[in-house]
């Protein structure tokens, strides 16, 4: 178990982050695949015949839920250091409009090994896992806890369904065709140094010990001197 | 109904219209339960038991005449027994004979998510389809009378079904069949509503209760089984009688209109995050790879 680095590549995510990474995906997609199928009746029939049927839905949904909880817990205790808000996010969030329209071709020199938004995007996820751990337990075993703690859970518990599912979709969009070369730091565990460069240039200078921006602009050099030769 | 597609609509040789053409049926139905003339002998629930070939339900004992504490998925119809102590002092007994309410607007209906696993029919009465219950019991806190049971062997929920079998084929529910008082009635929900008030007046009128009333609450639009009490001001003497029942508005403005709307705006995100793509493009890491971006040679240059 190890990841290769291969020339001009950069390590981004280990091994132990990647089997989390896709632990939890893939126990959220059963979750949210299992939930759905019970959220609406429009998706009732459709999405329970994945899991054989509404009763084996129902059975199998808490338990993909603690599969996720667990493999997601242990995600925060990995990803605590990384994921914590600084000024410089503050300051990063200031710039949405700009990284949304793709004005900025660089991102600003201090983003670091995760940018403010997806910072967000982790928070926002713990937020609503522990909501939906805490509104799921009442509604996993209802008569321990009584009609009106289960109504009210019930609502918490949509609400955190659809925060998350809100979220899922922009993750899914921005780590694979929104920004290409992306998808592989959670695959193969690398990104090329170009892809540090451009999108967390304080955490290239931090890994490589050089300056992103020169390294940059060198390569620039290079790529016109190809262009002229050619 | 059986009953009704049977209605005579013409006659050979018969004078005159046939008999009964132009009435109308009513088909809603109702339970009558007179608590005031309900003995507590429990032959209604060991009808329930039989008719509805029930496992043996293991009894509890706490000093009272009380068999056990609530319904039970297998116990569809308990005798509650209250001691309730009036203000000169005297004693007296409040039977409730407890079961499924057949509301009009059933919360455990609206709770269900799953697709025909609670049915209402066209006379009132709402059955539990367990083939198609998923085991989510959300009925269970949809119901203000706590009366659906879960089994936890079977995965599934269960209650009284006004013996909707017996019913179908124009007899009368299993524990109206055995009361020996009279204080169970069965029929259209406008005779036993009418029987109700009827009774409810003579008891106001004549035996000395003058909060006599009939217990039909609107809050779920009225019931398919309905009590004639000794005073309907405090319905919760009687083993916790709800005096407003009370569908959670989780499962009516929630489910109904909150949660269509919340989930077409969480998709909203991915022709949003689509449309972005179209009109932004991807973010490429910077410079781009050799070749992507490069000017074509002008036409002439090209190799051939």
């Amino acid at each position: 178990m190890s990841t290769v680095v291969h020339t001009g590549e950069l390590l981004r995510h280990p091994v132990y982050t990647r089997v989390l990474h896709w632990s939890v995906a893939i126990f959220f997609i059963l979750s949210l695949l299992s939930g759905f199928a019970i959220y609406s009746p429009w998706l009732f029939h459709g999405l329970t015949a994945i899991f054989g049927g509404g009763p084996m839905t129902r059975l199998l949904h808490p338990w993909f839920s603690l599969g996720f909880v667990i493999s997601f817990a242990l995600q925060i205790l990995n990803w605590i250091e990384p994921m914590t808000w600084t000024a410089d996010d503050r300051r990063w969030l200031r710039r949405l409009k700009a990284y949304v329209s793709n004005e900025e071709t660089l991102e600003p020199e201090y983003v670091d090994f995760f940018n403010a938004g997806q910072k967000l995007y982790f928070w926002a996820i713990v937020v609503s896992a522990l909501v939906f751990f805490v509104s799921g337990i009442p509604m996993w075993f209802p008569r321990t806890f009584g009609r009106t703690v289960v109504a009210i859970s019930y609502v918490l518990h949509d609400l955190a369904a659809l925060v998350m599912l809100i979220g899922f979709i922009i993750h899914v969009y921005e780590g694979t065709a929104a920004q290409p070369g992306t998808f592989t730091s959670m695959t193969r565990g690398t990104v090329e140094k170009r892809w540090a460069w451009t999108h967390h240039p304080a955490w290239y200078r931090r890994v490589t010990g050089r300056d992103p921006r020169a390294d940059y602009e060198q390569a620039l050099r290079r790529l016109a001197e190809r262009r002229r030769d050619a | 109904m059986a009953t009704g597609i049977l209605q005579v609509k013409a006659i050979s040789g018969h004078a005159g219209a046939p008999p009964g053409r132009g009435v109308q049926r009513e088909e809603e139905v109702c339970k009558y339960i007179d608590v005031t003339t309900c003995i507590g002998c429990k032959a209604c629930e060991v009808a329930c038991v039989e008719w509805n070939d029930m496992p043996f339900q293991q009894t509890t004992f706490d000093n009272t005449y009380q068999t056990m504490p609530s319904t039970a998925w297998n116990y569809w119809n308990l005798i509650k027994f209250n001691e309730y102590q009036k203000d000169d002092g005297s004693l007296m007994w409040l039977m409730r004979k407890d079961q499924c309410m057949h509301c009009e607007d059933p919360g455990c209906l609206r709770a269900c998510p799953a697709d025909g696993a609670i049915v209402q029919y066209t006379n009132g009465i709402v059955d539990f389809q367990q083939e198609n219950c998923i085991g989510c019991q959300y009925c269970v806190s949809g119901c203000p009378f706590d009366i659906p049971k879960f089994n936890g062997t079977t995965k599934k929920v269960y209650k009284c079904t006004l013996c909707s079998d017996r019913v179908g084929q124009g007899l009368e529910p299993a524990c109206i069949k055995s009361c020996p008082t009279g204080c169970l009635k069965f029929g259209t929900k406008t005779d036993m509503r009418a029987l109700a008030d009827k009774r409810a007046q003579q008891l106001r009128e004549h035996s000395g209760f003058p909060n006599a009333g009939v217990y039909d609450p609107p809050s779920v639009n009225g019931t398919h089984v309905i009590y004639v009490l000794h005073d309907i001001t405090h319905p919760e003497r009687y083993g916790g009688l709800p005096a407003n029942p009370q569908i959670p508005v989780t499962y009516t403005l929630w489910k109904r209109v909150a949660k269509p709307i919340g989930l077409l705006m969480a998709l909203f995100a991915a022709p949003v995050a689509f449309f972005h793509y179209i009109t932004e493009g991807p973010k490429e890491a910077q410079p781009p790879s050799p070749g992507f971006g490069e000017p074509r040679p002008p036409e002439g240059e090209r190799p051939q």
